[in-house]
């Protein structure tokens, strides 16, 4: 049982990533970027017209996430996950460009998962509810691109030891299916 | 007639936003603590523990538990014999602002549903008000987040489809929602009344204290058969397999049309966040 957790660095190298199998706990270091709805759409509609992205995306970690208000002497509010389902429509370019990871939570569409493997990324489940414990693996907070949509800009998080789980890794292997699949009981589907 | 001040009423508002963001509720906490002993899966208790150690650093430090520190639904029971000089209404929502400006807490009300702009205040707050006898005001702040309310749902079923199709439709809804209200999930269950008193039964009953059954003994056996059958579905912690995918399943029921069914299902997440206070 993959009980020990393994400690990886952003950004992501391939060989990383293949090695990352599903159920597999990580302790996340490095550089992440935030990027929430409004910047998919902006960096989706950037690639799809050709211009180039105000950020470097080979070997990148995304995290769906935006935060609490910062309290004075803390580095940045509780910063849990959000849903990272309605992300799915631009993350296929994206995975296409190099980005290596995500971090968010809930399920992912099929055709995320097929660039996943095709591309080669991994998909990491971080705990919804858990904000503060998240927030203390922030070290410092960088706004690095579009600071006009303010809390929703891309911003570069320097974490050390943040705590996640292979959801599904570079082979398609989907812990959200396996998962409970493996604990459900032998119900009877009730026919109305 | 007894009269209670308006800065009352903003102060106590300003201290249940907060209180309510930052100490989770001793019923909760506790039945995450029997959750993580129940749950066999390893993943499933790597993630009860990270909620359960987020809880104590939120409460020591006065943080939100979760970023997203939810819509203020507010339940007001207003005793007929007592008096706010003033716009109470007014008083409530300058308590949520004062609450979550000063307990920076996240705002996220968007002003107009689709032409967007965030209100920067989280106000208005949503006001649900009862007139009870007495002269006292009784205020729950019991902040709503907008992940396990997206997975909420109402049905109008027939008179026909009974208590086999109430359990039918809270279960379809459970399974098709899966990792997304952030399981475990508290279940809250309105059967009766009408459209719209359904789903305000559903979020009242999520008000209730874990482990307290319905007060009639066929509702109560049919929350405890429900909470039976959600955690066979082996949906498990944020959705990742295991044996625990609710806390609690509670049902609040009103007479009804004799042509209807009204059933509705309000899902919360672990997060389950309520504050009372008396006035």
């Amino acid at each position: 049982m993959k009980n020990t957790a393994i400690k990886i660095t952003a950004p992501l190298t391939d060989k990383v990533v293949r090695s990352l199998k599903t159920g597999q706990k990580v302790l996340i270091s490095g550089t992440i970027y935030t990027a929430r709805d409004t910047v998919h759409k902006r960096l989706y509609d950037l690639i799809t017209r050709n211009k180039p992205l105000p950020i470097e995306l080979n070997g990148q970690v995304i995290y769906y996430a935006g935060p609490a208000p910062t309290k004075p002497g803390y580095v940045i509010g509780p910063i849990g996950p959000t849903t990272a389902g309605r992300c799915d429509r631009y993350t296929p370019a994206l995975l296409k460009l190099g980005v290596k990871g995500m971090l968010g939570k809930g399920k992912r569409s099929t055709e995320v998962i097929n660039a996943m493997r095709k591309y080669k990324a991994v998909y990491f489940a971080v705990t919804g509810g858990a904000a503060a414990l998240i927030a203390k693996s922030v070290r410092s907070i960088k706004i690095v691109a579009f600071p006009e949509l303010g809390p929703e800009a891309i911003n570069a998080l320097v974490v050390k030891d943040l705590p996640a789980i292979v959801a599904i890794d570079c082979r398609g292997r989907n812990l959200y299916e396996s998962g409970p699949k493996k604990y459900r009981n032998k119900v009877k589907k009730e026919k109305k | 007639m007894r009269t209670i001040p308006i800065k009352t009423v903003i102060d106590t508002v300003a201290d249940l936003c907060r209180t309510a963001n930052n100490n989770i509720g001793g019923d909760v906490f506790k039945a995450l603590q029997i959750a993580r002993r129940k749950e066999t899966s390893p993943i499933g208790r790597e993630i009860l523990d990270q909620i359960i150690e987020n809880h104590k650093i939120a409460r020591s430090k006065k943080l939100p538990i979760c970023q997203d520190c939810g819509y203020a639904v507010i339940f007001l029971e207003i005793g007929s014999e007592m008096r706010v000089r003033g716009d109470l209404y007014g008083a409530i929502n300058q308590g949520v602002r004062k609450g979550y400006v000063q307990g920076y807490l996240r705002k996220s009300i968007i002003s107009d549903p689709l032409k967007g702009g965030n209100t920067d205040d989280n106000t208005p707050a949503i006001i649900h008000a009862e007139i009870v006898p007495g002269t006292r005001l009784k205020i729950t702040v019991a902040p709503k987040g907008g992940g396990s309310e997206n997975m909420s749902s109402v049905k109008m079923l027939t008179p026909g489809d009974g208590i086999e199709g109430v359990k039918k439709f809270v279960l379809d809804q459970v399974l098709s929602a899966g990792a997304n209200p952030c399981p475990p999930v508290i279940v809250g269950i309105g059967i009766g009344g009408n459209f719209e008193y359904a789903p305000y039964l559903a979020k009242k009953a999520l008000l209730r204290r874990i482990g307290k059954r319905h007060h009639d003994s066929y509702y109560a056996r049919l929350e405890v058969d429900l909470l039976r059958s959600i955690n066979r579905t082996g949906i498990g912690p944020m959705g990742l397999g295991g044996r625990v995918t609710a806390l609690d399943v509670f049902i609040e029921t009103f007479p009804r049309h004799l042509a209807t069914l009204p059933v509705a299902v309000n899902l919360n997440c672990h997060v389950a966040r309520h504050k009372t206070a008396i006035i």
